[in-house]
């Protein structure tokens, strides 16, 4: 009897234990399918496309992405550091304002503030115009830098990727110890010295860490680059498909693509990792440098620049042709698009989240490193450019398709034709790969709050584990799971080469009449779909600001004492 | 309620590592026992056993008739009717204390629970905060919750994993006496887990010494004190240092140290012995003969602590009242004043 019960009791220990690892390695190996199917094409046979390729666009696409790589990292350092040097360690008029105001360039695309930038700056923009009126210019009478070129590109990406560096170099700024930039001031150095001797070289993981999450944003690029007749990786893998019908050709660019990505992925693991050692306590409040006079005025200056440039102006173009379309009637299929997009959205939030707490739960409740190497995969795909596995989806699907199609007329002699890709699972499926990573992200920091001697106090008081799930877990994780919703929900409101590459035939969303119509030069037109994508964009922005005025990087934890 | 526990032979292991061996323990109905030992010596683990945390790979563990713990059976927490106080509180943040304290309350109507929590304040001199949350509580108040918490449902036995250890010094020892005055008055069988021995001293009835997971020695704080059963014990409790020593053919030991029983002496030998000095086991006597050189000393306001060299050169330590003042290098008077002997057998 007592021998029979200890089996059972054992068994259902391993049973419980081994489902869980069950679940999290399936998840993770469908999870890394598109990448897999990426890396394996390597090996495939080369075809004569790539070789035209290599012979002629491929060098094109290196220098291009290069160089793309390297604007970008300049523009998003110094507008990033600057404007954190400014809100986190100097007090001037409007600080405060500015220190939320600077994440806004977050919510806007680059390839909608591309758009804008087009329709401002080119020959009939308002811009040009105005010289052109004051001065009496004529068509080719004056210098004109294009904003459609490599240096726009840079420009417009810069602009609005900065935020990534800004955040979390102020965060490293505000937790360095006031003492030890005190120290430098007190052997004579002054607060510029202070900034590049040891301010910047102590952010340094911070800074790293920012600007490859920019340059990783950077490489998935494609509505800017291909808007500005920039030949990059992505557009490249565009084309191949599309223009030569080399699926496997763009799997194999997709690949190249893959590795610059992989490098990055490694610089930000290894700088995340040194910040991890440097982190320090936070204190209260970081004693600031007090600017007057000029220099609060330059530095007010700056930072107002910044923010016009990267949102003001901007999201003002937008309203402006917005207002100036409505009776136009560009609006009467815009329901429909809301409709379609907030849908998707949603599924894809929903779907995320729901294998983030699968995968979250697996790792807290059996945390073997199986489990855990299981949950690192599945949140891979942060880093891959949309394009590149929108193309990895699509290569099993179809596969899958043509499998199904082939049993289907030996066996019952119909054709199923295509069941899973052009439709929205394979959609849903790619949204998944890309942003599981970001609702794990809210899941785990939420599950990491709540440590293991709650669960076990609300044990010993008579709950069961489900109760413990019910009366505990879901009350405190509520804000968590709505962050992940909410982060998940606008990510894929704003993907653009996923939807455009797997959307079913006919299937419009927000982002993708956006491109259409700034496509075909309908700007104005292309406004209001821009307009909605920015609003919703800045909800996740808002959440973030609320955080970030907090003014002290603490957790919210429940403290002891 | 009340129900004496009994641990027979128990073992935890995790994977390779065998955290608690053989371990057997008995507490009376109402008492207070506490395990204590270094950090790592598998206290804590033997608490997670007795909670039902951790399942057993041998031995068994029972509560009064029942028997809540063997290698084959795990009776789940939630099942066993013990109460827990964890190391870091562990209050449910989402929660007012009123929540909190009625949390392990069921079965219960609105006005009775609301009487229940508001009993259980009060037996923790919290009336009043019903409705404040936890964060809003000093650490203080945030333990004493906890300790409501845990007694609300009526608990045959409480567990306590290092109670106050994320607590002020000042503010442990004065929690410690209210504490025990509180399990006193509410009658429960209560098990701590520390590794402070002033905590442990005060609040308890019963103290078991563990040392890498075995059971050093059990019992009330004064023999553990006076009698430890080994080495390590009389290093782990209070101060003090084994010298070694030699007695005569009568048991009579140099310096006047004292002498030995027929007992010890036919147990220990002549020879080569340890015995354990507590610093107050040397007195300081103006008029005495017997000096001792002064190699360093601690004011610590009411006293002072020596440490002395004795004429071959060991150290011991000695407590003399806060006036008696000796630079290091000098010479004091001091009279051997051991009231039994405690030996052990020289170190290898």
């Amino acid at each position: 009897m007592e021998i029979a019960v200890s089996r059972e009791v054992s068994f259902r220990r391993l049973a419980s234990g081994s489902y869980w690892r069950v679940a999290l390695v399936a998840t993770a190996a469908v999870l890394s399918v598109p990448v897999l199917v990426i890396v394996a094409s390597l090996l495939q046979p080369y075809s004569s496309a790539w070789q035209h390729l290599a012979d002629t666009v491929l060098g094109d696409y290196l220098t291009n992405s290069a160089l793309l790589m390297l604007g970008v990292g300049v523009g998003t350092f110094l507008l990033g550091v600057s404007a954190a040097w400014l809100t986190a360690m100097c007090e001037f008029p409007g600080r405060r304002f500015f220190t939320w105001a600077l994440l806004l360039p977050m919510a806007i695309p680059a390839y909608i503030i591309a758009y804008t930038y087009t329709g401002l700056l080119d020959f009939g923009g308002p811009v040009q115009s105005a010289l052109r009126d004051t001065f009496g210019w004529g068509y080719g009478d004056y210098y004109f830098p294009e904003i459609r070129s490599l240096g726009g590109a840079i420009c417009m990406l810069s602009l609005v990727l900065y935020p990534y560096v800004y955040l979390l170099v102020r965060v490293a700024f505000l937790e360095q110890s006031t003492a030890v930039l005190e120290a430098s001031r007190s052997l004579g150095k002054t607060p510029w010295q202070t900034l590049f001797q040891v301010a910047l070289p102590m952010a340094r993981p911070a800074i790293v860490a920012g600007l490859s999450l920019a340059l990783m944003e950077t490489l998935a690029d494609y509505g800017t680059v291909e808007y500005f007749g920039v030949s990059a990786f992505t557009t490249g893998i565009f084309r191949t498909w599309y223009g030569l019908g080399e699926l496997g050709t763009a799997a194999q660019l997709s690949a190249v693509l893959l590795l610059f990505v992989f490098v990055l992925i490694v610089l930000e693991r290894w700088s995340r990792r040194r910040m991890r050692f440097h982190h320090h306590a936070a204190q209260a409040e970081p004693s600031r440098i007090q600017l007057s006079g000029v220099r609060a005025a330059l530095a007010f200056g700056l930072a107002l620049t910044i923010f016009s440039f990267g949102f003001l102006l901007p999201a003002g173009q937008l309203s402006v042709w917005v207002v100036g379309s409505w009776q136009s009637g560009a609006s009467e299929n815009f329901l429909n698009l809301v409709v379609n997009s907030f849908a998707l959205a949603a599924v894809a939030a929903l779907a995320c989240l729901a294998l983030a707490l699968l995968l979250g739960y697996g790792k807290r409740l059996h945390p073997g490193s199986v489990e855990q190497g299981a949950v690192r995969i599945s949140s891979m795909g942060y880093a891959v450019p949309g394009t590149v596995i929108a193309v990895g989806v699509l290569i099993p699907f179809a596969w899958l398709d043509t499998a199904i199609d082939d049993l289907a007329r030996q066996w019952f002699n119909v054709s199923t034709g295509l069941l899973l890709s052009g439709t929205l699972f394979a959609l849903v499926f790619a949204y998944v790969v890309r942003f599981l990573s970001v609702s794990l992200q809210s899941v785990e920091a939420g599950l990491a709050k709540i440590r293991p001697s709650i669960d076990e106090s609300a044990r010993s008081l008579g709950r069961s584990p489900g109760g413990v799930l019910r009366d505990i877990h879901l009350p405190m994780l509520r804000g968590s799971l709505l962050t992940a919703l909410l982060l998940v929900f606008v990510d894929v409101l704003k993907e653009l080469p996923t939807t455009l590459i797997l959307r079913p035939f006919n299937f419009n969303t927000l982002a993708v009449r956006t491109y259409e119509l700034a496509s075909d030069e309908r700007l104005a037109e292309a406004a209001l779909p821009a307009l909605a994508i920015v609003a919703i964009g800045l909800l996740p922005v808002i959440l973030l600001t609320r955080s970030i005025t907090r003014e002290t990087p603490t957790d919210e934890g429940t403290g002891v004492g | 309620m009340a129900e004496p526990l009994q641990l027979n032979n128990v073992s935890v292991r995790y994977g390779d590592f065998t955290a608690v061996i053989e371990v057997s323990l008995r507490l009376e109905a109402g008492h207070i026992g506490c395990l204590l030992g270094p950090s790592g010596c598998g206290k804590t683990t033997l608490l997670r056993a007795i909670a039902g945390f951790e399942p057993l790979a041998a031995g068994s563990i029972s509560l009064g008739e029942r028997q809540i713990s063997d290698p084959g059976q795990l009776v789940p927490t939630e099942q066993r009717n013990v109460g827990m106080v964890f190391q870091d509180f562990a209050l449910f943040p989402h929660l007012s204390i009123a929540g909190n304290v009625g949390f392990g309350l069921s079965g219960m109507d609105r006005a009775e629970r609301e009487q229940r929590i508001s009993a259980m304040l009060e037996l923790v001199s919290l009336e009043g905060t019903q409705s404040a949350y936890p964060h809003e509580l000093s650490g203080g108040q945030q333990q004493r919750v906890a300790l409501a918490r845990a007694l609300a449902p009526g608990p045959e036995l409480l567990l306590m994993d290092e109670p106050f250890s994320s607590l002020d010094r000042d503010l442990r020892e004065q929690l410690a006496v209210e504490v025990r005055e509180v399990l006193k008055r509410a009658g429960v069988t209560a098990i701590l887990v520390s590794h402070d021995q002033q905590e442990a001293f005060t609040l308890s009835d019963q103290v078991t010494v563990i040392n890498a997971g075995r059971v050093a020695q059990t019992d009330t704080p004064y023999a553990l004190y006076h009698n430890p059963a080994d080495r390590f014990v009389a290093e782990f409790i209070g101060q003090g240092s084994i010298i070694s020593v030699n007695a005569d053919t009568q048991g009579k030991l140099s310096h006047g140290l004292g002498t030995l029983t027929p007992e010890q002496l036919s147990n220990y030998g002549q020879s080569n012995l340890g015995l354990l000095v507590r610093p107050d086991d040397i007195k300081y006597s103006a008029r005495s003969e017997v000096q001792l050189k002064v190699l360093s000393r601690a004011f610590r306001g009411a006293n002072f602590m020596y440490e002395l060299a004795l004429p071959n050169g060991q150290a011991v330590s000695c407590l003399t009242p806060s006036h008696v003042n000796v630079a290091a290098g000098e010479l004091l008077p001091v009279q051997f004043d051991l009231q039994h002997l405690v030996l052990f057998e020289a170190e290898g």
